[in-house]
């Protein structure tokens, strides 16, 4: 028989397992940073790197810079890309975490609102027509159009949703029905545009990259995406009790369908922010948040920092392959997360004793 | 702690489930709720628990209208249990009977809110059970991690949909005795469907009996359980006789060779391939 102080003893060591895990993760984030800053095109390695980056991130210290070629390399190409790759590897795992929990199924990922479709169809219409729903500044044109049609699509899900009572069920469905409408309309103005240049400049947004990232990018995308994800942490527990069901949620005072509108929101807007940005990266928001439950079980207080480390984890490791792997050109990010992802996840599904879902 | 259920009335779009429910529970008190299936048992518990909306002032604790009440305040008076209990992502017992805890945190977990849930796993017997997931427990063991659960509220009102019909005769007298002792001991009230109408008699106080959603009879086990009620009710007939402990007993009066031989399915099944 266990005491009830043994009972508690076992729950605070594994408690601090999890907070172990996390940790762990945080760690290898930045081992593989330093190891990303320090190889690609141009000669600067880790030294001059950390130079480069020490000394323009507190100038007030007036140590030397370093080189020019140096700065330009590493402060203007490889440094932003790095962190933008940190920073859309955590949303989006954030947002497939959280969606994943919120409505009880695995095989949901930030995408399930249908906003991947919107966003390639909204930039597509931008990239062909010149057509946009915002259009202050000329280079903003596709991301800002991307940006406010993954939100029309959420739009339309939650209303479809809430006409049937906003269950889990109706949220996916609706979702995938408004996918397929709009990549319907993204292959219509593929198929009718008149010009083949914009028709490839449509399949690489399409593709995602990271390659675009500028410091001016990462300040508004930054804000957006810290502030969302620490909404969502803050709906750990809600997300935790509606695993269990609709109706226990309520008889645990949690209103579940306003813990999954809230959830919506934060998702598309994060996600939203991420892609306008970066053009559709797939597979981390699925995968990431399972990796994370295997490392450490479904209590989304500890599950969705996890899946944020694991996430920009992984969106940095394939981004970091994909520039060196046939240098000097690059492999598109998507095609690495698959390729690196898919292998140790497979792993991970048949080595381990217990299924971390179902 | 009194609950008053007063003209309860509920229907799923055009079909009514519920009509003029009326009736009230004391503190200590153990009711059960019986009848056919379909007859509304579930739908009752979830309309007190608030699970489903019903019209105001139907449902009041110590006079007070839930309908007035936000679902904190009312997760923190009432426990549900449900018929059958799985979770879509793995929990341990532990983090399960934690979420009973809901009310009363927010972000941080308290040392006190952890002591809770060890003396309610240690109240049920399940305290070596605590690490392990729930969804790989046996039937008996995942119904009670939820009372435990439920009990971690510190409800004054614990409501069960069926607590015992899938488990063996030894966990069903384990949880109907603990209800029972909770019901007296820590003053709480119990109200619990069920639909073995020997255990119904045996542990309650009193006995509500809904026939197509409307109160049919409602007393004692000996003045509910009496031959004409559950013919009429069940449409079966039966002999009720004092039992062993001195309460009604139920025994259906059937031929079984007879038992379907007027029923239309016979010739289809009689019929040679």
């Amino acid at each position: 028989m266990t005491t009830k102080a043994e009972l508690t003893k076992l729950y605070n060591k594994g408690k601090k397992r999890k907070l172990l895990a996390i940790f762990s993760v945080f760690i290898a984030i930045i081992i593989v940073v330093l190891i990303s800053i320090s190889f690609g095109a141009g000669s600067p390695r880790l030294p001059e790197a950390l130079q480069v980056i020490i000394s323009r991130t507190f100038p007030f210290l007036n140590l030397d810079p370093g080189s020019p070629l140096a700065q330009t390399i590493i402060w203007d190409i490889r440094f932003p890309r790095i962190v933008m790759a940190l920073i859309a590897g955590a949303g989006l795992a954030a947002a497939g975490v959280t969606m994943q929990g919120v409505l009880r199924n695995p095989l949901v990922s930030s995408y399930v609102l249908g906003i991947s479709s919107a966003a390639g169809f909204g930039a597509a219409l931008a990239i062909v027509f010149g057509i946009g729903v915002v259009s202050f500044v000329g280079g903003y044109l596709v991301i800002g159009n991307a940006f406010i049609f993954c939100l029309l699509a959420m739009v339309i899900v939650y209303s479809i949703a809430r006409l049937r009572g906003m269950s889990s069920e109706t949220v996916i469905l609706a979702g995938v029905a408004v996918g397929f409408l709009f990549s319907a309309l993204l292959s219509l103005i593929q198929y009718i545009s008149p010009d083949n240049n914009a028709v490839t400049a449509i399949v690489f947004w399409l593709l995602g990259g990271l390659y675009t990232a500028t410091w001016e990018k990462i300040l508004i995308c930054l804000p957006i995406v810290s502030v969302t994800m620490i909404l969502m942490m803050t709906q750990s527990w809600n997300i935790n009790i509606m695993s269990m069901g609709e109706d226990v949620a309520t008889s645990l005072g949690v209103n579940s369908k306003r813990v999954l509108t809230v959830n919506m929101l934060l998702e598309t807007i994060a996600t939203a922010s991420i892609i306008a940005f970066t053009g559709i990266i797939g597979f981390v928001d699925l995968i990431a948040p399972h990796i994370a439950r295997m490392l450490l079980g479904s209590d989304h207080r500890y599950l969705i920092p996890c899946s944020i480390g694991m996430g920009a984890l992984m969106l940095l490791a394939s981004d970091t392959v994909a520039r060196l792997i046939i240098m000097p050109t690059e492999l598109p990010v998507g095609i690495l997360t698959s390729l690196l992802g898919v292998p140790f996840f497979i792993y991970l599904l048949v080595s381990k004793r217990r299924r971390s879902f179902g | 702690m009194k609950l008053c259920i007063n003209k309860l009335t509920f229907s799923y779009g055009p079909i009514s489930i519920l009509k003029d429910v009326e009736f009230e529970v004391g503190l200590g008190e153990v009711l059960s709720i019986v009848g056919p299936n379909g007859s509304g048992k579930s739908t009752l518990l979830k309309c007190i628990n608030r699970i489903l909306k019903t019209k105001h002032n139907t449902v009041l604790v110590d006079d007070q209208d839930t309908c007035k009440m936000n679902l904190k305040e009312l997760s923190m008076l009432m426990g549900y249990v449900p018929q059958s209990s799985s979770s879509t992502f793995p929990f341990t017992v532990f983090d399960v009977v934690l979420m009973g805890r809901k009310p009363y945190i927010h972000w941080n977990i308290s040392e006190r809110d952890n002591e809770i849930v060890a003396e309610m796993l240690d109240y049920l017997g399940i305290g070596h059970l605590g690490m392990r997931h729930f969804n790989e427990l046996s039937g008996g063991e995942q119904q009670k991690v939820i009372i435990a659960r439920a009990l971690a509220q510190q409800p004054q009102l614990m409501l069960l949909d069926e607590p015992t019909s899938s488990l063996d005769i030894k966990h069903q007298l384990e949880i109907l005795c603990m209800l029972k002792s909770l019901a007296k001991s820590k003053e709480r009230s119990v109200i619990v469907s069920m639909h073995d109408l020997n255990l119904a008699s045996r542990f309650s106080d009193r006995m509500l009996m809904l026939k197509n959603g409307c109160v049919y009879a409602l007393g004692t086990p000996e003045e509910v359980l009496t031959e004409k009620n559950i013919e009429s009710v069940y449409g079966i007939k039966v002999n009720v006789s004092s039992s062993f402990v001195g309460k009604p007993q139920v025994t259906p009066v059937i031929n079984e060779v007879d038992f379907f031989s007027n029923t239309k399915l016979t010739p289809v099944l009689e019929q040679k391939i």
